[in-house]
């Protein structure tokens, strides 16, 4: 048993007689193999991911652009859309959806599908030796119940009035006044997605601790499994106050309720026909009370991956594995009482503030504490710089500038002047973009061979890379500049209205250079939409062309998921693997080869069972 | 391909999955409803003095419902305890309880839904507020078993000793506006409503799936009973936390 753990196993497998001939459907559709939906989730999210990305443009066009014809693209919106974009113009009222859509779409249908749903399925029951997860019919419910969030939230473009406008945190009143349907989908939408998160998380969460192979203790964990563990447990707990909110709300729209309209709104000069007595603030709050804990479900995630990639190509175990399960596991704690940090501006009065500001601050030490330890772990390695470390290389000062320019944000003294404004964009697309998906790009590099048996090109990948890191900071850089020359978010004109051409007499107008900004942003999210193409390419082109594996560990790796055939047959592993040892066991001493995979066999000590 | 531990034990949790399953799925639960309630406790405490109902549900049939909804809890343990005791007979029938309890609270809760759906609050010309439910509907007016008062506040208070109610004829000249006690009526409502609304798919939801037990779903007592009783197990658990969550709506609710 213990000599097959360690080789690679043939390809046909002892499965083959469990595994009788499935159909299409039961394969690619209504599969409840792990994997499958782990490819499912990240073929779907990738979707969204473009078009998300796609929306961001036709807005970076209007701003830049305000009131001209989107070009190209024009007179496909003006077909699809109508009024709201006649000519190819894109009024107010669709950069609004359009604004709120690109926040929703890639928050909750790109990044967190891709990075815990995508990456989780695929790695987390391969990686602690497990079969498949606790419960692979929840897992297929998991994933069609995002797809069905995913089909209303599209949807709700083509409906008379459009899709919600109130942006990605849909406060109202105004979300609620708006006169479109739009903010009903999104609503529903929500429930959906929020569903199956919850779905995920309840499965994540038992795979991790009733599925761990034998041997495979707490402190054995690849970090990737603690970061999609901590991950779930914040959706698990920070969801349903959103899915209560979204509730509340959908009782305002359809029965007429007031949770959070207050007495006395008026709606287009006009005392609003409503019963009165709701809290907007009650909104943020349970708004909040989610979005904080999501944006660290939006990195915890990339933080393993990035652990994962960096210890294999450094070839040296991550250094302070220990710190970094403490510091996640205390983000994940943490997380649940910032909240209020996005409301610094809501009244809250100054001991409630220095509440939240204290907890801010403390928040980013384990944070810098898993970037120290990640940037240590590369000292004195011998790095094999290929395009997955590449990207994981940028990913390290990108998160730090993200987290950096947070800590501003997180006092209210400075935060009065920098909230809703393009600095905010800045700090978190900082973290998202050149953060989070470098984390994504990097794992699709890092784990492509194991799912198709074929490497990607390394001189797209190459290529890719570095388009992809200029641009994005192309893109980002400029905003904290605008920002702090006090330039809003969330303007259809891009500010024009406030710049110092248009009022020449009034102290602080936005000056012409800050305006331009806008073109250069433009130009420069243009490019790293071309730098996306031969990825795309790539990506597909080496799923039958790229060169061969010719093992099933082509990296040399020491964790479990590695140690399956290619791709791992449904059942994953062909005996059930034992574990012996930490996750990374990279030039230890004394040992012939330079890393030492979890299962193989020490003579020195038996796998306990847990 | 077998998942370990679907019925059996993991030695070193003491859980087989699905129990580590529901409870992680009821921590949620607690969150969702931990959300709502924290909504209440906000909306109330900013709702302006004296204009908090108070006394507007009836209380007996509250009551009543809590024991029911105790008693199903009871039924489902022994339910569970009798599998146990491999006596599928007496499974059966405590079960049986159980889904007429949930039936009973269901229907107790509607016939309060259709009392508050029929209860209007009319504005009349001359300031006044005619209160109550409709009686009769003739074209040129309407008959309300309900008062009349000056003012709306006097509406909230229903604790007070002295309130009559009696037949008024209203005419259809006189209405300014009515409005039925749905959850549009004011925030009370809009808790009342959407919260034991809720807790009612909640309750549905418990009944479905432990009717499917009870039906269909048991014969898989005779190819595989552990697992079987595991189910119910599960199954229970849930039901016990929408017991929970009526014990906290009831005071909250009808009480306070
Ligand atoms: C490391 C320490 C961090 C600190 C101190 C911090 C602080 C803040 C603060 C105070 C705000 C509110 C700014 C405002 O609206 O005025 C904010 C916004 C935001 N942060 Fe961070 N942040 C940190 C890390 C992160 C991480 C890891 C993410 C993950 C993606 C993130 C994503 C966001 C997002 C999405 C927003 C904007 C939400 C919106 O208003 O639409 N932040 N951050
Ligand atoms: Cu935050």
């Amino acid at each position: 048993m213990q000599a097959t753990a360690t080789e690679a196993f043939p390809h046909s497998g002892a499965h083959a007689a469990h595994h009788q001939e499935a159909g299409f459907l039961r394969t690619y559709v209504f599969s409840t193999d792990h994997k499958m939906i782990g490819l499912q989730y990240g073929f779907t999210a990738l979707c969204f991911l473009l078009f998300g990305f796609f929306l961001m443009l036709m807005m970076r066009w209007q701003i830049a652009h305000p009131g001209k014809p989107v070009p190209i693209m024009g007179p496909m919106l003006a077909s699809l859309l109508g009024n709201v974009a006649a000519n190819g113009i894109i009024s107010p009222d669709l950069y609004n959806s359009f604004g709120a859509m690109h926040g929703t779409i890639m928050v909750f249908l790109a990044i967190v599908p891709l990075a815990f749903a995508a990456f989780g399925n695929y790695l987390v029951p391969l990686q602690i030796g497990a079969p498949d997860m606790a419960f692979p019919r929840v897992n297929m419910a998991s994933y069609q119940f995002y797809v069905l969030g995913g089909t209303v939230m599209f949807f709700s473009f083509f409906i008379p009035g459009g899709a919600a406008q109130a942006g990605w945190t849909s406060y109202p009143p105004l979300a609620e006044v708006v006169q479109t349907n739009g903010q009903t989908f999104w609503l529903i939408g929500m429930i959906f997605l929020i569903s199956s998160s919850l779905l995920g998380a309840v499965n994540f969460i038992a795979t991790v601790i009733q599925l761990r192979a034998p041997g495979m203790t707490w402190m054995r964990l690849p970090f990737f499994v603690w970061a999609q563990f901590v991950t779930a447990f914040l959706l698990l707990l920070a969801f349903p106050p959103l899915e209560a909110a979204g509730i509340l709300q959908l009782m305002d729209k359809v029965a007429g309720t007031s949770f959070f309209l207050p007495t006395g709104l008026a709606v287009g000069g006009k005392l609003a026909h409503i019963s009165g007595g709701g809290s907007p603030l009650l909104w943020q709050h349970l708004f909040w009370f989610l979005a904080h804990p999501e944006v660290y479900v939006l990195i915890l995630p990339a933080m393993g991956i990035v652990a994962e990639i960096i210890a294999n190509n450094t070839r040296k175990p991550i250094w302070g594995y220990k710190s970094l399960v403490y510091s996640v596991l205390t983000i994940g704690f943490l997380s649940f009482i910032v909240w209020a940090h996005h409301m610094y501006l809501t009244g809250m009065g100054t001991k409630i503030a220095t509440f939240f500001q204290t907890t801010t601050m403390l928040i980013s030490i384990p944070s810098v504490i898993i970037l120290t330890c990640m940037f240590i772990s590369l000292w004195g390695g011998s790095i094999r710089f290929n395009t997955p470390m590449l990207f994981v290389m940028a990913f390290l000062p990108m998160f730090g500038i993200g987290g950096l320019t947070g800590l501003p944000l997180g006092l209210s003294y400075s935060d009065i002047y920098l909230h809703d404004t393009y600095y905010v964009i800045a700090h978190f697309h900082y973290i998202v973009a050149p953060g989070t998906i470098f984390a994504i790009f990097a794992g699709i590099y890092y784990w492509f061979p194991k799912i198709t048996g074929r490497f990607m090109n390394e001189f797209w990948g190459k290529i890719h890379f570095w388009g992809s890191l200029i641009f994005m900071n192309l893109i980002f850089q400029p905003m904290f500049a605008q920002g702090m020359a006090g330039m809003l978010r969330r303007m259809a004109d891009g500010g024009a209205n406030y710049s110092g051409a248009k009022t020449p007499d009034t102290v602080g107008g936005l000056s012409p250079f800050i305006m331009g900004l806008h073109t250069w942003i433009l130009w420069a999210a243009v490019g790293l939409a071309l730098v996306q193409i031969p990825f795309v390419i790539n990506l597909f082109w080496s799923i039958k062309h790229g060169p061969e594996t010719h093992s099933d560990n082509p990296w040399d790796s020491t964790t479990l998921e590695w140690q399956t055939p290619t791709p791992p047959p449904h059942g994953n592993f062909a005996t059930a693997p034992l574990v012996y040892r930490g996750p990374y066991e990279y030039s230890v001493p004394g040992h012939e080869r330079d890393f030492t995979p979890q299962n193989e066999p020490d003579p020195a000590c038996e796998p306990s069972p847990a | 391909m077998d998942i370990p531990y679907t019925v059996e034990a993991r030695p070193d949790t003491g859980l087989y999955n699905a129990k580590v399953g529901i409870w992680l799925f009821l921590a949620s639960e607690v969150m969702l409803f931990g959300a709502l309630f924290s909504a209440y406790i906000l909306l109330r405490v900013g709702a302006p003095a004296g204009y908090w109902p108070e006394g507007w549900l009836n209380v007996p049939l509250g009551t009543l419902n809590t024991m029911v909804l105790i008693t199903s809890s009871i039924t489902t343990v022994m339910a569970w305890a009798s599998l146990k005791m491999h006596q599928f007979g007496r499974f059966k029938l405590f079960h049986a309880i159980t889904l007429l309890m949930a039936l009973t609270f269901l229907s107790i809760k509607s016939y309060e839904y259709h009392d508050k759906f029929t209860h209007f609050e009319i504005l009349l010309k001359d300031g006044r507020f005619a209160d109550g439910h409709i009686i009769e509907r003739a074209p040129d007016h309407i008959v309300i078993h309900g008062r009349i008062v000056n003012d709306e506040k006097a509406l909230y208070n229903l604790h007070e000793k002295h309130i009559q109610l009696k037949e008024v004829t209203i005419q259809r000249s006189q209405i300014k506006s009515m409005e039925r006690y749905g959850p549009w009526h004011n925030t009370y409502c809009a808790l009342y409503f959407t919260l034991t609304g809720l807790h009612a798919l909640h309750v549905i939801g418990g009944a479905i799936v432990i009717g499917f037990l009870w039906g269909p779903g048991s014969k898989l007592w005779e190819t595989d009973p552990e697992r079987f009783t595991n189910r119910v197990e599960v199954s229970g658990l849930f039901w016990h936390f929408v017991d929970l969550v009526w014990i906290f709506l009831f005071p909250v609710l009808y009480l306070l």
